[in-house]
């Protein structure tokens, strides 16, 4: 069975998806990241493949990205990198990214070098519905991967129907109008991610986007099967201590232990 | 879906569905509306200064031996072609209830041009410039603040007009209601291309006309224009895409030399991609990182081509040829001698071609002079103290 659908089957809330960047913030910290995030209690991990031009996120994840590239990060490196890498990582993972680097790789061949090495799910925020249903999400599906749409504040509910019934992981609720790590407010949100749960969706819902403490996952999770939190972890990762000390840290700041 | 073969669509993150979205459904009817027009024509006619004169430039056609007209954007109010699409999007956001514009601009002619319409219907503007072009091109900063825009450096990846395009991208994606995005060229999601073609296409209806008072017949055997994104190449281009007759030249910049690795000849050097939300031609590394350009004009220092470009470059009904930053400051060189006409340094590259082709004597050659040099001055200069 597929990692994430079995994940769900067994844990039906306050899951944890952390994200992290791949090189970054060195080119060979990628599995010891991952070792860290599942040792120490994340459910998931959303693996971001570095790209120039990462238009929905913000500056912290840029930054991120930029660093990986300059560490020498490529897909071809990420796939060497994760040839064994289900020997020690056990949940599952989400390979994050744009269309453009995948695009040059070869879709196909980018899907299939994915599976081959374990990899659970995609999120590849600029390939949109029209796209996936035409061209690409049959090679996605081809190749088992799992497939994870947005939904955000301003999609219409009809819309977010047609999203879901598309998701075949879960579907990524953005919290607000935003690039990743906002500050905006969740509490203005309430409505949204009630309609949400009211909605009756296929999938299980992760909130995303502008989680960063106990405060905001603990809110999002009420709302949703769990968040997903990316720039808090990467700016904890600039921290001095071991990735598995700092992470460690993070992560029961998160989740309240 | 906003596609030209296999170039163009809409790739972008859910965050800027609705409101591409929103333009994708309501663009065309508020564009056609007779009212809508008629505000959009008299701008233009009152405010740009259109119909921007079809000019048979006598001395150049000479030397080329051959029928040389000038479309002189370079007369139109804040001195490019830019503008003609500025208004029209400016009128199209208040249409759709927009309070706030946001744009992109490189050496800050869409910047000012998208700030003046701004001021002229007292709407906010915020424009996003690169870090290290606000630096190179301190006057129009100085324009656009003084014309009421807040101008933003954008401090991310290269700091220059890819990356004043990414940060403005993702301002919208922060302020989804009241925003529109005025973006300055034929690039970008569907409808972008098609709208900014749609605005800048007044160049080549008027082309039309005014070269059949001029020789009797309305079709020219040349069509020449710069192309970055490629905005006046598309306006210019417009009304003959269907006239097989009419060759469509596009010149791009070499910079330094194709193969110099400085160099921003897209067609040339470019692989299918997406970049900015369409699927067009992008210069990028083998692992797909979109690279940095070079050009000595600033508007012409972009990544990308707009998928229509792109689609021309394909199926052969463009063509392409380039010009490096020596080329270009030559022709604007002979350009100003011969014809008291200081071009903008994006225009030079389409000027440099004129010795390349080789035109019968009874051809009409249109030149797009997409803008004035006034904007290049110091690059001018430069190039004067060394000779």
């Amino acid at each position: 069975m597929n990692r994430i659908t079995e994940l769900f089957n067994n844990k039906k809330s306050r899951i944890l998806n952390v994200y992290c960047t791949a090189g970054y913030p060195l080119l060979n910290s990628t599995l010891e990241i991952m070792k860290a995030l599942q040792e120490n209690g994340a459910d998931m991990i959303e693996l971001g493949m570095p790209y120039s031009d990462p238009l929905a996120d913000g500056p912290v994840i840029q930054a991120s990205s930029a660093r990986g590239i300059e560490n020498g990060m490529t897909i071809n490196k990420l796939f060497t990198d994760l040839k064994d890498f289900r020997k020690d990582i056990h949940v599952p993972v989400i390979l994050m990214g744009y269309m453009n680097p995948a695009l040059q790789f070869g879709f196909e061949k980018f899907c299939a070098k994915a599976a081959e090495a374990g990899i659970d799910g995609l999120i590849l925020p600029d390939l949109p519905m029209y796209e996936y249903e035409t061209e690409f999400g049959e090679i996605i599906n081809k190749y088992g991967l799992k497939f994870i749409f947005l939904v955000t504040p301003e999609t219409s509910d009809e819309r977010i129907n047609m999203l879901d019934r598309l998701s075949t992981g879960f579907l990524y609720a953005v919290s607000s109008s935003s690039t990743t790590g906002n500050e905006k407010s969740m509490e203005q949100q309430l409505g949204y991610f009630k309609k949400l749960q009211e909605m009756k969706l296929n999938n299980p819902v992760l909130i995303g986007f502008g989680i960063k403490n106990s405060e905001t996952f603990n809110a999002a999770c009420k709302y949703s099967n769990g968040a997903i939190i990316g720039t808090a972890y990467i700016k904890a990762l600039e921290q001095n201590g071991s990735i598995n000390s700092v992470t460690k840290n993070f992560i029961d700041g998160i989740v309240g232990k | 879906m906003g596609y030209y073969g296999k170039f163009g669509g809409a790739y972008i993150p859910e965050m800027l569905h609705r409101n591409v979205e929103e333009l994708k459904n309501r663009y065309l009817t508020i564009m056609y509306d007779p009212k809508f027009q008629k505000s959009f024509r008299d701008l233009l006619k009152d405010y740009v200064g259109r119909p921007t004169p079809l000019y048979y430039a006598e001395r150049l056609s000479k030397k080329y031996r051959t029928n040389i007209y000038l479309k002189r954007e370079d007369l139109c109010h804040t001195g490019a072609h830019k503008i003609n699409n500025t208004i029209g999007q400016i009128l199209l956001a208040l249409e759709l209830g927009k309070t706030r514009i946001i744009a992109e601009t490189g050496a800050g002619q869409h910047g000012v041009a998208t700030a003046t319409v701004c001021a002229l219907k007292n709407i906010r503007c915020v424009i996003y410039m690169g870090e290290k072009d606000i630096e190179r091109q301190a006057p129009n900063v100085a324009r656009m603040r003084m014309l009421g825009a807040t101008v933003i450096p954008a401090k991310s990846g290269s700091r220059t007009l890819k990356d004043a395009t990414n940060e403005a991208i993702r301002d919208w994606i922060n302020n989804p209601l009241d925003t529109h995005y005025i973006i300055g060229s034929v690039v970008g999601p569907h409808p972008y291309p098609d709208m900014v073609a749609r605005f800048q296409s007044v160049i080549s209806e008027e082309i039309m006309w005014q070269l059949k008072k001029h020789t009797g017949s309305s079709l020219p055997e040349y069509v020449v224009a710069c192309v970055g994104g490629g905005s006046n190449a598309a306006g210019a281009f417009y009304h003959f895409l269907d006239e097989h007759n009419v060759k469509l030249v596009a010149v791009e910049a070499a910079g330094l030399g194709i193969s110099s690795g400085y160099s921003a000849a897209t067609t040339q050097l470019g692989t299918p991609g997406i970049l900015h939300g369409s699927k067009s031609l992008v210069m990028q590394t083998e692992d797909g990182q979109v690279t940095e350009p070079h050009s000595i004009s600033a508007g012409l220092d972009y990544p990308g081509i707009g998928p229509m470009h792109a689609n021309l470059f394909e199926s052969g009904r463009g063509e392409f040829m380039s010009a490096t930053d020596e080329e270009a400051l030559q022709a604007s060189f002979e350009v100003a001698k011969l014809e008291g006409i200081i071009p903008a340094l994006e225009t030079g590259h389409a000027f440099s071609v004129l010795g390349k082709i080789k035109f019968k004597e009874n051809d009409n050659v249109i030149v797009c002079l997409s803008g004035r040099g006034d904007k290049d001055l110091a690059t001018y200069m430069k190039a004067m103290e060394k000779n």
